[in-house]
């Protein structure tokens, strides 16, 4: 039989045996260590969540240019044309008068009073619109200066341009951007002050636990046991602590995310954390798997260290 | 085998041991007595390389055991057998996994450990206990285990520190007579105690320290104090 084989076997069994015979110590650490890799559980659900508000904002932002009602459509596809040729432009939708009037109604099935007056107007008194929607929000301006000393928009010396609606919808989307970007800042600080605290926890926890055992280690050493046959169960042990405590976390975060998406996805915007969780549970499960792995195995090394000296 | 020479060992302005010179030779039994604080423990420490000597050396085999470097220390360590008055077993080890314990660190097979631990709790009459965990055992069963766990690589040297400290007095007779067994089969022995019985039974080489220095040296001793 090889001989490191023989060892690493032997490290892995006696490991596996003073977890299990460790009960309430075992039991402690398991729960101290599953209350942080928790935090780091709702560090990645709160960075999601963040991520998905930010962008369903920054898509509800665009450039809508209305043309005036005596604009000819050829002129308006050209701009359209023009528009999409830019970089910094993703798409450009081109909504004609008919189909702004078909919408208006639409919206306003319910209204009686509105549609009346509409019928009693005899025609269409809508615009005819782009709606430019850039890469990246910040491009918004360039778009617009770019609109405003494009020559096409004017047909014979008169601007066909109506009006650009950027500006009133920039201020409030600016500032939404703003709070939601110190929403995330805050939220992060706090969760990570959370998640250090609780990994100090869990390192004197672990501590702790080594500390019941620095006669054991003693003997060991007395016996003849070198460092890294002593060291080698103790960080096994805390592998197998790190483990057990991220196959918990793991399970609690199917009730925790489908109970916690039932209340709040209506609240988020549509964001699922039930369906986030299932569809990046592989991300998930490496994160809180390693964080756990990391920090039994790491957590082992340091305290056992100072028992092995000389 | 063992020999230390003018051997002195300060902690602080105290003197544990003062100028301590003295020979012990293969398949010996020697028997070190002396008042608590005497300087006994301190001097199976230095021989442990548990602590170093302030001044002196102190030789196994030839080697100066404090020139080992820490990285041999547990290859040095396994060539003697440990037995303390504390008995010092694993608590969530079995019996027999305590003394297997002591076969793994050394780098024996499995094969080597299923077949000398049993004979080795046969030895020190335990054969029905070798599941029970130390808080299920009696102090002399665990004495006998920790026995066991100093024998079973075959050391050259046991060193027992107060080995019967706390043990009842039939307890002490069978672990008196276990060691002496061992003494017979030909490895080294030595032993502290400040129990007049004991060294009076065992009828062999007795070392006398008093306030750190040795102060009699009887090849056929009695315990005088």
């Amino acid at each position: 039989m090889d001989m490191n084989w023989m060892i690493f076997k032997r490290v892995l069994v006696s490991g596996g045996k003073s977890f299990l015979r460790g009960g309430a110590v075992s039991a402690a650490t398991v729960l101290i260590m599953t209350v942080t890799l928790s935090i780091i559980g709702s560090l990645i659900f709160l960075s999601a969540l963040l991520t998905f508000t930010l962008n369903t904002i920054k898509d509800k932002v665009d450039v809508s240019v209305y043309f005036v009602t005596t604009a000819a459509q050829a002129d308006i596809l050209a701009v359209k044309s023009q528009l999409e040729q830019l970089p910094q432009v993703q798409s450009v939708t081109y909504t004609s008068a008919d189909d702004a009037l078909t919408a208006f109604r639409a919206r306003h099935a319910t209204d009686q009073l509105t549609l009346q007056a509409l019928d009693e107007l005899g025609n269409n008194p809508l615009d005819a619109s782009l709606e430019v929607r850039a890469k990246d929000p910040s491009e918004y301006d360039s778009i617009v200066k770019f609109l405003e000393a494009s020559p096409a928009l004017s047909a014979g010396g008169t601007s066909i341009v109506d009006r650009i609606n950027y500006a009133q919808n920039k201020e409030v989307i600016d500032r939404l951007s703003l709070a939601i970007a110190a929403t995330r800042e805050i939220g992060f600080a706090v969760v990570i002050l959370f998640a250090f605290a609780s990994i100090l926890i869990a390192f004197a926890t672990i501590r702790l636990a080594i500390y019941v055992a620095k006669d054991e280690i003693a003997v060991m050493r007395l016996v003849g046991a070198s460092n890294a046959y002593i060291q080698g169960p103790f960080i096994v042990t805390g592998i197998i602590t790190g483990v057990t405590a991220a196959i918990a976390v793991l399970l609690l975060l199917w009730p925790a995310t489908w109970y916690a998406g039932v209340r709040t996805q209506a609240w988020f915007g549509g964001f699922s954390i039930a369906g986030y969780y299932g569809s990046h549970f592989m991300l998930v499960f490496a994160i809180i798997m390693l964080s756990g792995i990391l920090l039994g195995g790491i957590a082992s090394v340091l305290a056992i260290r100072k028992y092995l000296k000389a | 085998m063992i020999y230390f020479d003018k051997v002195t060992k300060q902690y602080g302005d105290m003197a544990a041991l003062e100028d301590v010179t003295l020979s012990v030779a293969p398949k010996e039994f020697v028997s070190i007595v002396g008042h608590s604080g005497a300087g006994k423990t301190t001097l199976l420490k230095l021989l442990l390389a548990e602590e170093r000597p302030t001044d002196g050396n102190v030789f196994f085999e030839s080697v100066d055991v404090n020139d080992l470097p820490s990285s041999a220390l547990h290859h040095y360590r396994r060539k003697i057998g440990m037995v303390f008055q504390d008995f010092r077993l694993i608590p969530n080890k079995t019996a027999y996994e305590n003394i297997a314990f002591a076969m793994e660190a050394a780098g024996r097979t499995d094969d080597e450990i299923a077949s000398d631990v049993p004979y080795i709790l046969e030895l020190v009459n335990l054969a029905d206990k070798t599941r029970h965990f130390p808080d299920q055992l009696s102090g002399g069963e665990k004495q006998r285990i920790a026995i066991g766990r100093a024998i079973i690589n075959q050391p050259e040297l046991i060193i027992a520190d107060e080995p019967t400290g706390n043990l009842d007095p039939i307890n002490t007779y069978e672990v008196v007579e276990i060691l002496k067994k061992i003494n017979e089969l030909g490895t080294t022995i030595i032993i502290t105690t400040h129990n007049k019985g004991i060294v009076d039974a065992i009828g062999k080489r007795v070392i006398t320290i008093d306030r750190g220095r040795v102060v009699r040296d009887d090849v056929d001793g009695k315990y005088v104090l």
